[in-house]
């Protein structure tokens, strides 16, 4: 799944209006995500540096298999937390 | 014409009619204007009054920035609070200053329609713009062309992109935006949505300039603004005041009980303030500080007799039915949160279990939305927690105090379509 980046840094966001609380996400990345009471995805909102292969591969693993197509990765520039 | 040295401005010329065009002419002078109105209104430092508190200045450089040859203007007198009244007392005082400001903004970034978006459920507002609108089109035939858009009255169909998708031909619900500020669209058309009260002082600005404005108010937060008292006063009333005027003067003027248990700032999505914030000053800057905001121009004196968390719990129970339910979080965790106020209120055993649960559940839904409406419940309903704490501890202690058990209730709360329904499927 792509190079692997050495700087920067992503979250991962929902789009709560698309978002019908299916709950594949929690499951393809219970690291980053995990459900509230009514199977809605809460996220960390700490940002995740880009090269911790396995948190990025299981996000991603988390957007492409959203059925409602509800979360996005966002790139964050390493200089925002500094 | 020499410009009004203090108060009124907004309400400058007030009778029990709308003032026609030539009126508004005679009370305001003329049509002169400043040179350059983006410089004066980058000066003025005037901050919305729809509620957020954002630079005017700001937004209108961004939208100027946008590419297009259609954007729009959008006025926002939907006035979505139920106890707030002052779009209507604005739009029925002097209706064409809010246009000739909108006007101002749509020649500021280039757009060449207007739509003032007044709420269908107010047949005499409705009246009122209509004719100022025709007045204004039959007078000049130059200059943007303004519409009256009138759709269904709704608490968040006030909220700008739900105002933007109504105009768009969508419902008006609120939108997700992925990045913040972003720029809503009406077609292809950027759009650039102010409240009514906000446009009345553009005009106000692009008519006497930035040092005349600057007279009144704070440094932070110039100008005049526009109250809505309602709750514990001999009638709801509108006024005009200085920004910065201490909170317990404003409901002195206003006829309001002026020793309250509490006091609501900013709406329904706003926050209670004890007694000891009184002295305060009522402008943006300084409750701040704390804060707090002035919002959408509203406050409420809850009375000494009254039960502050009984009257919180029928307004978070209202806002839960305003929920749009497009989003998970709100749809449900706003009845949940309404419902674990019901149990708190009730006290017990249950009740204090009621209360962690009411914490955790506020801070687990907070800025989960789309769109503030959950924010504004939720920050509402901390400062219901913190301000009636010791009223709190009663109810929880299974001693509610006379103001729960009594009948009478202060808070103006639209009924509920289905009573008993509150959890959406």
């Amino acid at each position: 799944m792509g190079v692997i980046r050495r700087h920067g840094q992503f979250v991962i966001r929902v789009n709560p209006i698309l978002c019908d609380g299916f709950g594949h996400c929690a499951e393809l990345a219970p690291e980053i995500i995990h459900l509230d009471e009514w199977g809605y995805p809460v996220i960390d909102p700490t940002p995740i540096p880009l090269a911790d292969v396995g948190a990025l591969t299981s996000a991603r693993y988390a957007e492409r298999g959203c059925p409602r197509q509800a979360l996005f990765i966002e790139r964050l520039p390493d200089s925002e937390t500094r | 014409m020499i410009p009004p040295r203090s108060l009124p401005r907004l309400f400058a010329g007030s009778s029990d009619r709308p003032n026609s065009l030539a009126q508004h002419h005679e009370i305001f002078g003329g049509s002169t204007r400043v040179a350059n109105p983006l410089e004066e209104l980058r000066a003025s430092g005037l901050l919305g009054r729809g509620g957020a508190g954002f630079p005017t200045a700001k937004k209108v450089e961004l939208l100027r920035s946008q590419r297009g040859h259609h954007k729009f203007v959008v006025v926002n007198a939907m006035e979505g609070e139920p106890a707030a009244h002052k779009d209507f007392r604005l739009l029925s005082t002097n209706p064409h200053l809010v246009l000739e400001g909108a006007e101002a903004l749509a020649n500021l970034i280039g757009a060449d329609r207007i739509a003032v978006c007044v709420a269908r459920d107010n047949p005499t507002l409705v009246n009122h713009v209509e004719r100022a609108v025709h007045e204004r089109a039959r007078q000049n035939s130059r200059g943007p062309a303004i519409d009256l858009h009138t759709p269904p009255w709704r608490y968040i169909a006030g909220e700008e992109s739900a105002l933007v998708n109504w105009l768009d031909g969508r419902e008006s619900l609120p939108q997700f935006r992925r990045h913040k500020p972003s720029i809503l669209h009406i077609g292809r058309g950027a759009a650039l949505v102010d409240n009514a009260e906000t446009c009345a002082n553009v005009a106000l600005i692009t008519r006497y300039g930035a040092e005349w404005y600057r007279t009144l108010g704070t440094t932070g937060h110039p100008g005049s603004t526009v109250v809505s008292v309602t709750g514990a006063v001999v009638r709801p009333t509108v006024l005009e005041v200085n920004v910065g005027t201490p909170l317990r003067s404003i409901l002195e003027s206003a006829r309001a009980d002026t020793s309250p248990q509490a006091v609501l700032l900013g709406g329904y999505g706003g926050v209670w303030v004890g007694p000891e914030l009184l002295d305060a000053p009522y402008a943006n800057d300084v409750l701040g500080e704390r804060g707090l905001s002035v919002g959408a121009g509203i406050v409420v004196a809850l009375p000494r007799a009254a039960c502050g968390l009984v009257e919180s719990h029928r307004v978070v129970r209202w806002m839960a039915h305003e929920s749009a339910r497009q989003c998970g979080p709100c749809a449900f965790g706003l009845p949940a949160i309404a419902e674990d106020l019901a149990q708190v209120i009730r006290g017990g055993r249950d009740g204090v279990s009621a209360r962690t649960r009411l914490e955790q559940r506020c801070a687990s839904v907070e800025g989960r939305g789309a769109c503030r409406h959950p924010d504004g419940v939720i920050r509402f309903v901390r400062s219901a927690l913190t301000v009636f704490a010791t009223d709190l501890d009663h109810h929880l202690a299974g001693a509610p105090c006379a103001g729960a058990r009594s009948r009478q209730r202060y808070l103006a709360v639209p009924s509920l379509e289905k009573e008993e329904e509150l959890v959406w499927e």
